[in-house]
Formats: structure tokens, C-alpha cells, sequence
């Protein structure tokens, strides 16, 4: 496997407003066309660390950061950066599936036209990609204009997953992306994940070690805030180097 | 067994209270809409519609005036009060939310909503009328609109605040500014909310009388004119079921028909159109 970077978190410590130490000295790569997984315990920062990626946290006041995150050759945590931009190039499905209040298709457009395009086949092309990317074309193919409420949770998850899609970004940040889902959408959903990794980079916070067993190719495991442990997947559950980590995937705690 | 029917005694009691209390406001409604509908309907025929008052005691009078001057005031009050409301209640759950300032706005215009509307008329009087030496439909616009504005600001402040948050995170994450995340995103969800609070400002303020008395007052003929004074349906309502004749008693039971038709077709229009594009 070449491994080439694709983003890499530096020496990064995070606070939350009210001087909350959420993240402490975190330092990992995430190869390009890899799913790199991060586990660990309820509250340990793997969705703080995650919500770094795309700088979510500047939505609310007084939360810094310290260290870097590289990206294209830059250190995205920096000030000038423009988050818009970035946020084009990072995309994030979240836990709970979040479909817009609007039709199937204006909901995958919705990033399209953020970026201003306009012309409707070109749009319609975009948005039947994405939709086929996300293995959901040949059931919504029949109803893009139908409210993308009337869809169920599994297909709403692979919709918001298609939207993200859609402005083909270099990265996908997938936050518990199966937690509120059924085992047969929850299936449907990994498999999509796997085989998104020949177009994107992904990196995925989950509170299921078989999931990130099944379908990542790096691991990296939290506690506290820390980033305990980090390697090839296979070597995390097989042969981790550190005592912490095989007790919380042995289920010692947790 | 002995609680058990004290229970079901107690249940009873608490059932037979409620039905009550609902067949008591019931009855009232039914008996002021049903006095309505019967004098009303009665006093209705077409020269209502396109006359104009004729001096008392002349026959074939009608309130074109005042049913203009009612739609003009309502139009208006709504052109100034809503967009003022959303901005505001917009500022309040979006930009400024959790912040002391907006919970004080929120409180103040929780107050402003019961405050008596002849207040707001005298106020109105004092820095519209007053100062420039006459009533005016304006005035009227005005101080309906400043009814409509708690009313709308906060519903739409409750509706934002209701649309979750992960939602607009969403937006967020696609790279979409803050504004393109409210006016495509949040508004979206919270449509029907909103215009539902819309739809119950203008139903409130098309029934006010006492504000319109200190600034639009009335006008006994027809005028088109918002920087005159301008007829309204309540306030000639206010003034023709005061006066000593029969023909005016007729046409006021006509108005209030007429304007209490217009408020149930508002809502029953908005609640239409809220299930037709909500299902």
C-alpha cells in the first residue's frame, strides 16, 4: 500500500470554552484512500478529535486550538484558513441521519449550488453520480422529488453520505455514522464506506470495535483525551503494543 | 378494591370537570359565532360591498370605505410587522442565541405580547399623530405592526430554536455560510411554525379596535389615501354599534360577520397550505 498522507494531525491539544482539556498531544496520519478508525470509550475525544477535521468547533465561541492539523500542505488550523473552502474538502456524516427539509434531489444538490452551479443537467449528472456512489440511485431514482423525509433512516443515511459525496471532497469524516441504524442499513452503510475509499480518504469515530475491525485499515484508540495507540488495524486487535488498548478490545472496560 | 374505586371516583370527577369546562367555552363560542352568523348573514347584500355611507337616516348606505381602509391598515401592518418579527426572532435564536441580551428581548417582547393594545394606540397617537397634526392610515399600519412584532419575533425564535442543530451542522459541513445555512436550511424547517405565527399576528391584529381609534380613526368616506385618516371595519363596528340607529346596528352585525369570516379563512387557508406542503 503507498501510504501517502492525506492529512495529519500534529502535536494537536484541544480545549473546549470553559478550558474543558478535550484532546491532549494528538499526533496521526491518515493515509489517502485508507479508512482510518478511531475507538475508544464514551467521552474519551474521538468525536472531538473527528470534529477538528472540518473545524465544526469554531461554530461555538471561545474553543481553541493548539498544534496543527497538515492538509494540502497546510496547517488548516490556522487562522486564514477559509472554512468554507476547507468544509468543501472535508466533508461529515453525522451520527443521527440529517436530510434538509427539502426534496431528494435538492438535498444532494444543496452543496452543488453552494459552490454556484446552476445549470440543471449538469446538476442532474452530478446529483445521479453521487446518488449512484452512494448506492442509493436505483431507489430514489423514481422519486427525487419526493421529501427526503419520506425516506427510511437507513436510505436518509446514505442520502446525507450521497450529499457529501456530491462535492467530491478529498476527505469524509463519518461520525457514528450506524449508531442510530438497524443491522441490515448498518450493513448496507459499511460496505458503502469500503468501497468510498478508492475515491476518498475516510476517517471514522465509532463506539463498535467490529466495526472498525471489519472495515478500517488504521486504528487508532482514545482514552481520555489521548491518543493511547495507533497502527495498522489488524496489528491493534491482534498484537496491540500497549496494555490500555488490548484491555478495552479484550472488553476489560469500557 | 376500596382504592381502587376511590380512583375511579377521583377519575370520574376529573373527566366531568374538564367536559365541563370544555362545553362552557363552547357554548360562548358557538353563541357569538352563531349571533354573528345569524344578524350578520341577514344585514349582507352587495351594497355593503360597494357603497359608500350615506349621511344617517338616507338608505343604501354600504362600507367600501371601511372594508378598503381594513385591508389597506391589515396589508401594511403586516408589510411592516412581519419581516421586522423574523429578523428579529432570526437574531434572537441564531446570532445572539444563549446570550443575556437575547434572553432580555425575549422577555420584553413576551411582555409587550399582552400588553393592552390601547396603549400601544395612545403611544402610537403620541409620536405619530401628535407631531404631525392629524390621524393617518400609516399611524393605524404602525401600531398594528408593532402588535404583530412580539408576536411574530418570538414564534419565529421558538420555530429556529426547535430545528436541531445538528441540521444546520450539516449545512455547515457542506461549506455553506452562516446565512445560506438559515435562509435555505433552518427557514425550511420552520416554515410551518413561522407561518402559522404569521398567519395568528395578522388574525390578532385584524380584530384590534382601540389602536386604530388614537391613529387611523375612521373616515365616513372613501379614500385610498394612508397619509389621511382611513376607515377600518372595527373601529365603524365600534362606532355604528354605538349609534341610535337600526341600519347602522344592521351593517356593524354585517362587518363583524364579515371580518370574523375573513379571520377563520386566514387560518383555515394557512393550516391548508401547511398540511398540503408538509403532509
Amino acid at each position: 500500500m503507498a501510504a501517502t498522507v492525506e492529512i495529519e494531525a500534529k502535536n494537536l491539544d484541544f480545549h473546549y470554552a470553559g478550558n474543558v482539556h478535550a484532546l491532549k498531544q494528538i499526533n496521526f496520519p491518515a493515509y489517502e484512500h485508507c479508512i482510518t478508525a478511531l475507538i475508544g470509550p464514551s467521552g474519551c475525544g474521538k468525536t472531538t478529535l473527528l470534529r477538528c477535521f472540518n473545524r465544526m468547533h469554531d461554530l461555538y465561541p471561545k474553543n481553541s486550538y493548539e498544534g496543527e492539523i497538515i492538509f494540502e500542505d497546510r496547517n488548516i488550523l490556522a487562522r486564514d484558513i477559509d472554512l468554507i473552502d476547507l468544509r468543501s474538502k472535508i466533508g461529515m456524516v453525522f451520527q443521527k441521519p440529517t436530510p434538509f427539509p427539502m426534496t431528494i434531489f435538492d438535498n444532494i444538490a444543496y452543496g452543488l449550488r453552494l459552490k454556484g452551479i446552476k445549470n440543471r443537467a449538469a446538476l442532474s449528472e452530478k446529483v445521479e453520480k453521487a446518488l449512484k456512489n452512494a448506492a442509493l440511485w436505483e431507489e430514489v431514482k423514481d422519486k427525487l422529488n419526493v421529501s427526503a423525509y419520506d425516506l427510511s433512516g437507513g436510505q436518509q443515511q446514505r442520502l446525507v453520505i450521497a450529499r457529501a459525496l456530491a462535492v467530491e471532497p478529498h476527505v469524509l469524516l463519518f461520525d457514528e455514522p450506524t449508531s442510530a441504524l438497524d443491522p441490515i442499513s448498518t450493513g448496507k452503510i459499511e460496505e458503502l464506506i469500503v468501497h468510498l475509499k478508492k475515491t476518498v480518504t475516510i476517517l471514522i469515530v465509532t463506539h463498535n470495535m467490529q466495526q472498525a475491525a471489519r472495515i478500517s485499515d488504521w486504528t487508532g484508540f482514545m482514552m481520555l483525551g489521548e491518543l493511547i495507540e495507533f497502527d495498522k488495524t489488524d496489528k491493534i486487535f491482534t498484537a496491540p503494543a500497549q496494555k490500555l488498548t488490548e484491555d478495552y478490545i479484550t472488553g476489560r472496560f469500557g | 378494591m376500596n382504592v381502587e374505586k376511590r380512583r375511579k371516583f377521583e377519575s370520574f370527577i376529573a373527566l366531568l370537570l374538564s367536559t365541563c369546562a370544555a362545553g362552557f367555552g363552547l357554548f360562548w363560542l358557538v353563541f357569538i359565532l352563531g349571533d354573528v352568523l345569524i344578524h350578520g348573514i341577514g344585514a349582507l347584500n352587495p351594497g355593503l360591498f360597494m357603497n359608500d355611507p350615506t349621511p344617517a337616516g338616507v338608505a343604501g348606505g354600504g362600507l367600501r370605505n371601511a372594508f378598503t381602509g381594513q385591508l389597506m391598515i391589515t396589508f401594511f401592518a403586516t408589510l411592516i410587522g412581519v419581516p421586522v418579527g423574523i429578523l428579529g426572532g432570526t437574531f434572537l435564536a441564531e446570532y445572539a442565541k444563549g446570550t443575556k441580551t437575547a434572553r432580555i428581548i425575549s422577555v420584553l417582547s413576551d411582555i409587550m405580547v399582552s400588553v393592552p393594545s390601547i396603549v400601544i394606540g395612545t403611544f402610537i397617537y403620541a409620536i405619530l399623530v401628535k407631531p404631525l397634526g392629524h390621524f393617518s392610515g400609516w399611524a393605524g399600519a404602525v401600531a398594528l405592526a408593532v402588535i404583530m412584532v412580539p408576536v411574530v419575533l418570538r414564534t419565529t425564535e421558538d420555530m429556529l430554536s426547535l430545528v436541531p442543530w445538528t441540521l444546520r451542522e450539516a449545512a455547515f459541513a457542506l461549506g455553506a455560510p452562516y446565512y445560506k445555512v438559515i435562509t435555505q436550511v433552518v427557514y425550511r424547517g420552520a416554515a410551518a411554525g413561522i407561518f402559522t405565527g404569521i398567519l395568528l399576528s395578522i388574525a390578532r391584529v385584524a380584530g384590534e379596535t382601540a389602536p386604530l381609534l388614537f391613529t387611523s380613526f375612521n373616515n365616513a368616506y372613501y379614500s385610498l389615501n394612508m397619509n389621511a385618516p382611513v376607515s377600518s371595519l372595527t373601529v365603524t363596528i365600534f362606532q355604528y354599534a354605538m349609534g341610535p340607529y337600526e341600519e347602522w346596528h344592521a351593517q356593524a352585525w354585517a362587518a363583524s360577520f364579515m371580518i370574523t369570516v375573513f379571520i377563520l379563512v386566514l387560518t383555515i387557508l394557512g393550516r391548508l397550505i401547511i398540511k398540503w406542503r408538509y403532509k
